[in-house]
């Protein structure tokens, strides 16, 4: 029975080697095999679709996002990505309180539409409390109020090849050798036409302030935050998004995140 | 019902029959690949999942992040100090300095303010995106492998015979304990109480949590099961739990390492790779027979 024994000093000597060997091989090993387009990462991204179609089994298209009370709301909005743009169309817009800002909406519609914010007010409104999820892990919520996604889809009457709702924004996200990148975005039809997806130009029972969006942002409330753009002016019907951008769907899609931002 | 002893023969003939050490079939193939699918899965679920942190390196209690006011339990950061750049982490509002590991570390000279360091992260540079799309890849195979293992460890009997605590446990525990503190291990068939204890929390409350807070964070997940984090206490503390079972997954992690090394690695390694065991031997007298590591 004996033999099974080590001794002490033996065994911490063992213990300790393996220890340090964990820690020296540092984690650059796969540093190589990662980047967007590579095998193994194209590999591990099938995840992210068998995640998406999970998603949307489980949810269908109507599953509501929770919502909460006034009691919730403890703090103003916390903002993030871009929060003052600094583009001249976008600087103009703001000093004339966004009386010369129009919403288009183009692209696959049997009536393309331009709308002011007063007729975007105008339309039925919906207003939520919900939690707005980063993809960087933290949380706040607050009280949006804007016009369901829906109404303005049916007003412009969306046509039946149609498959994507692109989202085009005022604010400079990133410079590259090709010039700016504006932000921009993609949901699809369904996470279109959900009853808590709204164009939201209020917040807190206050107009959208700037470093939340102004004058009207995306609400899409079952996904992540870089799923719904600020700075909005042009909302797009297209039925694929393979020759925009990178291709992948969205601004931080062509930069690596995945497509559905469900978790 | 896979407990198979080789006969003497088998195992070297000529030896007494006092000294023979009976190799016997131990662990099932479904338990041994688990266990492997397990560990690969983890590794790569710890190491990207520690990236990810490092996108938000704060815990906080309750429904969301205090900005305005504060439920911060835990924070990695780096401030600028007299002498220098300084990492830091925060525990319950009492910090430490923990430059060097987390909140600033780096190649001497490079150092960089960052959570967790560059050798426990993938990529090993800041990269979530990358880091996303791993965690979610092994989340499906470490799930995918608890239910697998779940169905067929109740069919072969391996949570019965193996796992479930009898009244003998209990008695025995406080041997085990002793074993354990004297690192005196037995060799049996028989998972011993500290490791019948260990196990099962793993496999029945640590893993299943943490498949449960992990889906409590995904806000499509929400509008699906919206209890989930009624229950939890809010998606913010489902993310500190989250992290919580992460830290005592590495703990067991440490010590299964540790009692491996202390009871005997070829012989634990190999039960784990090929199933097969070399138990003690037979005890003649009529003493309850003690059991193994």
């Amino acid at each position: 029975m004996t033999k099974f024994q080590i001794s002490r000093r033996k065994f911490l000597t063992a213990a300790s080697l393996g220890a340090s060997g964990v820690m020296l091989s540092g984690c650059d090993a796969f540093d190589s095999q990662l980047s967007i387009g590579s095998g193994l990462r194209s590999f591990l991204e099938n995840a992210n679709g068998l995640t998406h179609r999970a998603q949307r089994l489980l949810g269908g298209g109507n599953s509501l996002a929770p919502e909460f009370t006034e009691a919730d709301i403890r703090q103003p909005q916390r903002p993030n990505g871009v929060t003052a743009p600094d583009d001249d169309t976008y600087k103009n817009l703001l000093a004339n309180n966004f009386s010369d800002w129009r919403l288009e909406v183009s692209g696959l519609v049997e009536k393309p539409l331009s709308l002011t914010r007063e007729q975007l007010m105008n339309m039925p409104s919906r207003t939520q409390i919900t939690r707005h999820d980063c993809v960087e892990g933290w949380s706040c919520i607050a009280k949006w109020t804007g016009t369901p996604l829906a109404l303005v889809l049916d007003q412009a009457v969306v046509k039946p090849q149609a498959r994507y709702v692109m989202f085009h924004c005022l604010d400079t996200i990133d410079r590259s050798l090709s010039g700016d990148v504006k932000y921009y975005g993609t949901i699809d039809l369904i996470d279109a036409r959900h009853p808590q997806t709204i164009l939201a130009y209020g917040v807190n029972g206050k107009p959208l302030p700037v470093e939340n969006g102004a004058p009207l942002r995306v609400r899409v409330e079952r996904q992540l935050g870089y799923k719904m753009p600020k700075y909005l002016y042009k909302i797009e019907l297209v039925d694929g998004f393979a020759n925009i951008g990178g291709g992948r769907g969205g601004y931080w899609e062509d930069n690596g995140y995945d497509w559905y931002g469900g978790v | 019902m896979e407990s198979v002893a080789r006969s003497q023969s088998e195992i070297g003939p000529g030896l007494p029959a006092s000294k023979e050490k009976p190799l016997i079939y131990r662990q099932s193939s479904w338990t041994r690949l688990t266990h492997w699918l397990w560990a690969v899965s983890l590794f790569f679920m710890l190491l990207s999942g520690l990236q990810i942190f490092n996108a938000r390196p704060q815990l906080y209690i309750g429904k969301q992040s205090g900005f305005a006011y504060n439920n911060t339990v835990f924070a990695i950061g780096a401030e600028n100090t007299n002498a220098g750049p300084r990492g830091y982490t925060e525990i319950f509002g009492h910090r430490f300095d923990t430059t060097g590991v987390l909140g600033w570390s780096g190649p001497a000279g490079n150092e960089t303010a960052r959570g967790f360091p560059s050798w426990a992260t993938i990529p090993s540079y800041y990269d979530l995106g990358t880091a996303r799309v791993i965690h979610f890849f092994f989340a499906w195979i470490l799930t995918t492998t608890l239910i697998v293992w779940l169905v067929a460890s109740l069919i072969n009997g391996h949570i019965r015979r193996d796992l479930a605590p009898r009244l003998d446990d209990l008695k025995r525990l406080p041997q085990d304990i002793a074993n354990h503190a004297r690192l005196k291990f037995h060799h049996t068939r028989e998972y011993n109480t500290l490791q019948k204890m260990a196990y099962g929390s793993v496999l029945f409350v640590l893993l299943p949590l943490m498949i449960i807070t992990g889906l409590a964070m995904s806000p499509s997940m929400n509008s699906v099961l919206p209890f989930l984090n009624e229950l939890l206490g809010g998606r913010q503390t489902a993310r500190t739990i989250h992290f919580t079972v992460m830290v005592l997954l590495v703990a067991f992690f440490i010590i299964h390492i540790l009692m491996i090394v202390a009871a005997g690695p070829i012989n634990e390694l190999r039960s784990i790779i090929t199933g097969w065991y070399r138990t003690d031997p037979p005890v003649h007298d009529d003493k309850t027979p003690e059991r193994s590591a």
